[in-house]
């Protein structure tokens, strides 16, 4: 009954994994389900400073509408949060309190980082602008654009999909992930 | 109008200051005095206490630097509001020691423009009661409104100087 009212409507839902397929049992990799979850439920932090973050409200809005994505409830609080949205000028004073932001999120957690400004100053290169986040914490995804258009804020999440779907279970003990966070001076 | 104000303010002046007063002119027909830095305190309580002046509001302050990089000045902008009067109070001092007493016992209200004023400009208000940075981050060591350190971050990579006519 649901099967044949999803055939008929244009609506398309999480496709299963590649797997074994038998009666009355399948067989998949768990990295595989896990990613599949967790590329349809992001919860994001937004961290909306300027105007970014007015776009970020019309990709939120009907229009665009976000929900579509997993993304129903957006979490404004770091520790319930799976991505970190950037969407603005950050300025040096402000720096410390990303930070914070970002260490409280737990594991896994992926950080977008959307237009120029986040990204890498953009036209604020002057002494009280941080020139881009990623000198401070790890960036997945970037999104060019000042301001960038809700389509391509939704592209940036589709990678930062992407991501999530195709993450091994074990990246996130590696060694090099180790690396990576340590080079940021975060333990 | 202006041109009484002018008038006015600087024969009070004269007679209560004498040889402190730089220069009065009519700026924009906006009256401005220019006025020594060790006797700006004691002016500044004069044009806010006499009962006939009644400067009583300062409506703003705040700091410049001199085009010869040499001196740095503070502004006061000051308001009689029942006459609806203004006048301007400019003090240059050397860079070398940038001391000016404070106007926080005179208007509450000079606190923050003092701390705007010492965090871009390096200006040291004395008596001041918390002269610390307020809007720079904590950890800078430069004043970035003098023309002696560069306005852009330097860290950046991707920009030409000969795309910017350098």
């Amino acid at each position: 009954m649901a099967d044949e009212i999803i055939k008929k409507s244009k609506l398309e839902i999480a496709k299963q994994p590649e797997g074994m397929e038998g009666p009355g049992f399948f067989a998949t990799k768990v990295d595989d389900v896990i990613g599949m979850a967790r590329a349809n439920s992001l919860w994001p932090l937004p961290f909306a400073t300027s105007c970014c973050g007015i776009e970020f409200m019309a990709t939120m809005g009907s229009h665009y509408d976000l929900a579509r994505f997993g993304m129903e409830r957006l979490s404004f609080s770091p520790r319930q949060a799976d991505l970190l949205m950037v969407m603005g000028t950050i300025a040096k004073k402000m720096g410390p309190t990303l930070r914070q932001v970002y260490e409280q999120m737990a594991e896994p957690r992926w950080v977008l980082s959307v237009g120029a400004c986040a990204s890498s100053g953009g036209i604020f290169d002057t002494y009280s602008v941080l020139q881009g986040i990623d000198r401070i914490i790890p960036v997945d995804v970037y999104v060019p654009g000042c301001p960038p258009r809700p389509e391509q804020i939704i592209e940036g999440i589709m990678k930062i999909q992407e991501l999530a779907k195709n993450e091994s279970g074990r990246r996130r003990h590696t060694p090099e992930y180790k690396k990576l966070l340590n080079s940021y001076g975060i333990e | 109008m202006s041109k009484e104000i002018l008038d006015q303010v600087e024969e009070k002046l004269n007679a209560k200051f004498p040889g402190t007063i730089v220069a009065a002119e009519l700026l924009y027909d906006f009256a401005v005095f220019t006025v020594k830095h060790d006797s700006v305190h004691d002016i500044l309580k004069f044009l806010k206490e006499d009962a006939d002046l009644n400067f009583h509001f300062l409506t703003d302050l705040t700091g410049m630097q001199t085009a010869d990089e040499k001196q740095l000045g503070v502004i006061y902008h000051l308001h009689n509001m029942p006459k609806n009067r203004r006048v301007r109070i400019k003090t240059f001092f050397d860079i070398n020691k940038p001391e000016i007493p404070t106007a926080v016992d005179l208007w509450p209200g000079a606190n923050w423009m003092e701390r705007e004023t010492y965090d871009f400009f390096g200006v040291r208000f004395k008596g001041h009661p918390n002269l610390v940075r307020i809007l720079n981050v904590d950890e800078m060591d430069i004043f970035p409104m003098r023309k002696e350190y560069p306005l852009e971050d330097q860290v950046r990579e991707d920009k030409e100087d000969k795309m910017f006519g350098r």
